[in-house]
């Protein structure tokens, strides 16, 4: 049971460069400049070397990943708090590998990209660094557990850091938005606790444990719930994951947050963090409450169309880049949770992807515009114009990943966009079109902004502007890459998420519609 | 007490075997504070504090040393035995009882720690209570550097009625140990120095609603005589298990000592008394009643509702439910509006005091594991918050006001992360000691059926969230205030209180499985008979 601690080693490297960080001695109050900057570049390259480190382990770990072996590998369970039945137990199936494939590779892009957020703000350039890596530890723990007291744990402590990377370092109503955000959190997690309480009850009243309460998500899949206390857990879970994911009208503090906080803390929120809300449907809504989930598909469906739809049509009255990036988020989550309640293979597989592809695009656009708005000192899309004559470069990435936010052939986005409305469309026609929709919209906001921004004549504010620095570059052209070459061949990360849906569709006897035989059209009844 | 009577008609009066080696962590406890009048009458002035905190100190460890060995000890528990009626059927020493007075002692060495401290330029206490606030006759006992030093023994008496609170096995002793704890605690609340007036309210209306809750103890007391012709509690489960007697008496008995023990604990609607008693007690003396008061008023509680009324649960539970319910929210709702560090905290205990009654409801074993523990947890983070309220100070004393804590964070990032610390455990934010027993009572409550209880435990919690989340905004993201209060280097006494609240509240929320089998283990068998 017991192998190589991969994933515990994963989770600790960062763990262990937040803690070098935080033990860098500071610097007297009345040091040299020369010295403070010489001390704070120590820090981040600390903190850079230690998400490097991170990367490194886990691409090696993922080589090792047998796409044809059991269900969840690198698997380590030991007792925690035997009183509850609770377990420090790890194990990644495919979903969670490339979910924290993209977590390690999104850390040092944003570290690097954040080298001067924490600069000017009199603000503890050491203690940003550290709860970054502390927050990089956490979102390893919350995919990797197969615990489901450990995945709550994560999921709540992983509050912390965050809020106060907004709180402390944010900008505007910082404080206003941390409080927004860790309120909706919180609220979210505290109705999932009682349903993660009431789980635990009714396992130890099951014959599956054993009659012993129970955590082990491995165990607990077997236990059979009446289907009124699966519709009740359902709910508790999903609250808190819409709230996290977010599904509208569960996203009111996303905006709110995203424009308050310094860009590369929103990338790992839109990125990472909120990936943990859709990533817990397909694990815990999805395995565990198979009957409601199939109950309250219809009623997801319609939020996540809705989610698609207005999150893209506010999105292109925005005049702030970073709120109208936060909406476009909202868009997107409703095609992932599209693509997972469809519960269809190409829709699972495309969901799946979907978070991957949406962490790198989104990632990437956010990250350029938080260069731009850290050359010109504001967020508002009128305050720019002609970019593209004084600063072809970013503007050019900037085209890229804006295509990528629409998702334009060729780019990654566009397959997982496919395979989710294929998914969605053999079972859910009505939803399918609609979302269809959202695809159109993406292409105004998108192109607006960037006409907007970047076109037309050059804006006097803007004449001037340097193009990007190489560190820029450096920091988001990982991105770039991996989201063309994920668009031309999306094969090998395919692979290693496909077994998992399989064995998610088998676990919940799920089967995909039979397409309609081209002869007879009548054959096509809908399960 | 029968028997007792029964003799003395006789003629022959024996004596009353009492089982000294049982007893002796109350003894120990209560010997220590007849030899610190003592000390106040015969000790020269400078030896005093010395020879006090000897004395307190050493009886206190003695005592929780004593009680480790009695829990350790196989004759009192052999073969599987819930343990033991001691003093004539006066006080029951059995496993949940060892492990609240272990937990009061515990606590109540760390609040000692507090009131000894002595290295602040402006003491707690003042030193001439009796002197009117603001007469020459203060000023000159200020002059002269008097101090109290009466607070060692009173506290001592106060621990020691803590100690017997929980472990009476008979209504009347347990009235005696409410008295006795709660008279030096009337008193060390009119003691503080700076803002003696507020103290002095505080000392007053402590006293007048704890005596009229007093008075509802014993009429309940009365009532429950009347019923079933005993104070014993194992006589009046029989009798109302044989349901001989008048249900008019049982009922209202049980209201009416019901009543008076939620008054210790604060549950709402008899809590009012908690927030200007918490503001105006010296704080050394607030973290004593916030600790170890409650945990010994819970002890009490379970005791009662547990042995006495266990049998009764389907009549008094929908009481309970109602009363649950409404300290939650209440608690957590009016602590929003507050702006006073300690009152905050007072409406903080109110409401988690209502999440432990989701446990009390339960009427399980689960549900007394996990009061226990809770206990346990909650009473040792609130130590250590209030230890650090005791470092934050204006010239004049401490800091209470939280607009005075904006901006700590950059000052004194330790102090403020320490606190931030123990404000994510009162929120029950997991990996801290908050989360483990918020789990364990909503577990034992959901497991009893009380699912509805839980939805408005964690909406309360929510509530809460936003007021302890608030500070810590105040604290970190807020710039600091012109000329605001400076945190002082803890000395030794209360940077050990800081340390043990700290590292417990971590130790307890990531390895909790020592203490959670402990609790476990204490809680098995339920209370004796």
């Amino acid at each position: 049971m017991n192998g190589f601690p991969w994933l515990t080693i994963a989770g600790v490297i960062p763990l262990a460069g937040a803690l070098v960080v935080a033990l860098v001695p500071s610097l007297p109050r009345d040091s040299a400049p020369d010295d403070v900057l010489a001390r704070t570049r120590l820090v981040k390259l600390v903190a850079l070397a230690f998400s490097l480190i991170a990367l490194v382990w886990v691409i090696v770990m993922a080589t090792r990943f047998n796409t044809s072996g059991p269900d969840f590998q690198f698997t380590e369970q030991y007792s925690w708090i035997p009183q509850f039945g609770v377990h420090y137990a790890l194990g990644v199936d495919g979903i969670a590998l490339v979910l924290i494939g993209m977590t390690v590779v999104l850390m040092p892009v944003v570290i690097l990209a954040s080298w001067h957020d924490a600069d000017n703000a009199k603000r503890s350039v050491k203690t940003y660094f550290a709860l970054m890596l502390v927050l990089e530890t956490m979102m390893i723990g919350v995919f990797a557990a197969t615990d489901v007291f450990l995945f709550y744990v994560f999921f709540e402590a992983m509050l912390i850091p965050m809020y106060f990377m907004i709180g402390s370092f944010g900008v505007g109503p910082r404080q206003y938005a941390a409080v927004k955000f860790l309120l909706y959190s919180l609220l979210g997690g505290l109705l999932m606790l009682v349903a993660v309480i009431a789980l635990y009850v009714y396992a130890g009243q099951s014959a599956a444990t054993g009659h012993h309460g129970t955590f082990l998500f491995s165990t607990l899949v077997h236990v059979s719930l009446s289907p009124t206390v699966q519709k009740w857990l359902f709910l508790g879970f999903f609250i808190a994951f819409a709230i996290k994911a977010p599904l509208w009208p569960f996203h009111t503090w996303l905006p709110d947050a995203s424009f308050s906080a310094q860009p590369g803390t929103a990338v790992l929120m839109l990125g990472v963090m909120d990936k943990v809300g859709t990533f817990g449907m397909i694990r815990y809504c999805l395995e565990l409450f198979p009957t409601a989930f199939r109950y309250f598909t219809p009623l997801v469906l319609t939020l996540a169309v809705i989610s698609i739809l207005y999150g893209a049509v506010v999105a292109i009255g925005q005049t702030s880049m970073k709120r109208l990036i936060g909406y476009t988020s909202v868009s997107h989550f409703g095609f992932i949770v599209l693509g997972i309640f469809a519960l269809t293979s190409q829709g699972q597989s495309g969901a799946t992807l979907y978070m991957v592809n949406h962490g790198f695009a989104t990632g990437a656009i956010f990250l350029l515009a938080g260069f731009l708005i850290a050359r010109r000192g504001s967020d508002r899309i009128a305050d720019y114009g002609g970019v593209q004559k004084v600063a072809p470069l970013l503007a050019g990435l900037f085209l890229v990943s804006g295509l990528a936010l629409l998702s334009l052939p060729g780019l990654s986005t566009f397959v997982s966009e496919f395979l989710v409305l294929v998914g969605t469309f053999s079972r859910y026609k009505v939803a399918a079109t609609f979302a269809t929709a959202g695809i159109i919209l993406a292409a105004v906001y998108v192109l607006w902004m960037y006409q907007r921004a970047m076109n037309g004549p050059v804006a006097e504010s803007v004449s001037g502007m340097p193009d990007l620095k190489a560190r820029e570059l450096l920091a988001v052209a990982p991105l770039i890459a991996l989201i063309i070459a994920m668009g031309v061949y999306p094969k090998p990360v395919l692979d290693v998420i496909n077994p998992a849906v399989q064995s998610t569709m088998s676990q919940v006897h799920s089967t995909n519609p039979v397409p309609a035989h081209p002869v007879s059209v009548s054959a096509g009844a809908q399960p | 007490m029968t028997s007792l009577l029964a003799a003395t008609t006789s003629g022959a009066i024996p004596a009353p075997s009492i089982e000294y080696s049982q007893l002796a962590p109350m003894l120990v406890v209560f010997g220590a504070a007849i030899a610190g009048v003592l000390v106040e009458a015969f000790v020269p002035r400078e030896l005093r504090r010395s020879v006090h905190l000897l004395l307190a100190f050493g009886s206190l460890a003695a005592a929780f040393i004593w009680t480790c060995v009695i829990a350790a000890s196989s004759t009192l528990f052999a073969k599987g035995s819930a343990g033991h009626v001691a003093a004539m059927g006066a006080v029951a020493v059995d496993r949940p009882t060892l492990f609240i007075q272990g937990t009061i002692l515990v606590l109540a060495f760390v609040s000692v720690l507090l009131i000894a401290d002595a290295s602040h330029d402006v003491p707690e206490f003042a030193g001439q209570a009796a002197a009117p606030p603001g007469s020459a006759e203060e000023r000159e006992g200020l002059l002269a550097g008097l101090v109290h030093t009466e607070i060692y023994p009173l506290t001592l008496f106060a621990v020691g009625g803590m100690l017997l609170f929980p472990a009476s096995n008979d209504l009347l002793t347990m009235f005696v140990a409410l008295e006795v704890l709660s008279l030096p605690l009337y008193l060390l609340c009119g003691l503080a120095r700076r803002r003696r007036l507020v103290s002095h309210e505080a000392a007053m209306k402590y006293f007048l609603l704890g005596a009229f809750s007093s008075a509802f103890f014993l009429f309940g007391i009365a009532m429950l005589y009347g019923f079933s012709g005993s104070v014993s509690l194992a006589t009046i489960a029989s009798a109302a298990t044989a349901n001989s007697g008048s249900d008019t008496l049982l009922f209202a008995g049980i209201a009416l000592t019901g009543v008076g023990l939620l008054f210790k604990i604060g549950a709402v609607p008899f809590q009012s008394w908690k927030p200007d008693v918490y503001q105006g007690a010296p704080t050394p003396i607030t973290a004593l009643m916030a600790s170890c008061t409650v945990v010994s008023a819970f002890g009490a509680l379970l005791r009662v509702f547990y042995v006495a009324f266990g049998n009764l649960t389907w009549d008094w539970r929908p009481a309970l439910w109602v009363v649950t319910i409404l300290t939650m929210v209440v608690g957590a709702v009016i602590a929003v509006t507050q702006r006073d560090v300690k009152r905050l905290l007072a409406y903080s205990s109110i409401a988690h005091a209502g999440f432990i009654l989701t446990a009390v409801v339960a009427a399980s074993v689960a549900g007394l594991s996990s009061s226990l523990f809770y206990l346990a947890a909650y009473g040792l983070t609130t130590v250590g918050a209030f230890a650090v309220i005791t470092l934050v100070r204006d010239p004049g004393g401490e800091a209470d006001h939280l607009s005075r804590w904006a901006g700590l964070g950059k000052r004194s990032p330790l102090v403020a992360g320490i606190f931030a610390l123990f404000l994510l455990a009162f929120a029950g934010i997991p990996l801290t000691s908050g989360f483990t027993g918020k789990f364990a009572v909503f577990q034992a409550a959901i497991a009893g059926g009380a699912t509805p209880l839980v939805i408005v435990g964690v909406l309360s919690s929510a509530i809460a969230a936003f007021f302890y989340v608030r500070i810590i905004v105040l604290m970190f993201f807020s710039d600091p205030v012109e000329d605001g209060p400076e945190v002082v280097v803890p000395g030794l006494f209360t940077g050990t209180a800081v340390a043990i609240g700290t590292v417990a509240t971590l130790v307890l929320g990531i390895v909790p499985e020592p203490v959670l089998s402990l609790a476990n283990h204490a809680a098995t068998q339920l209370f004796v008979r």
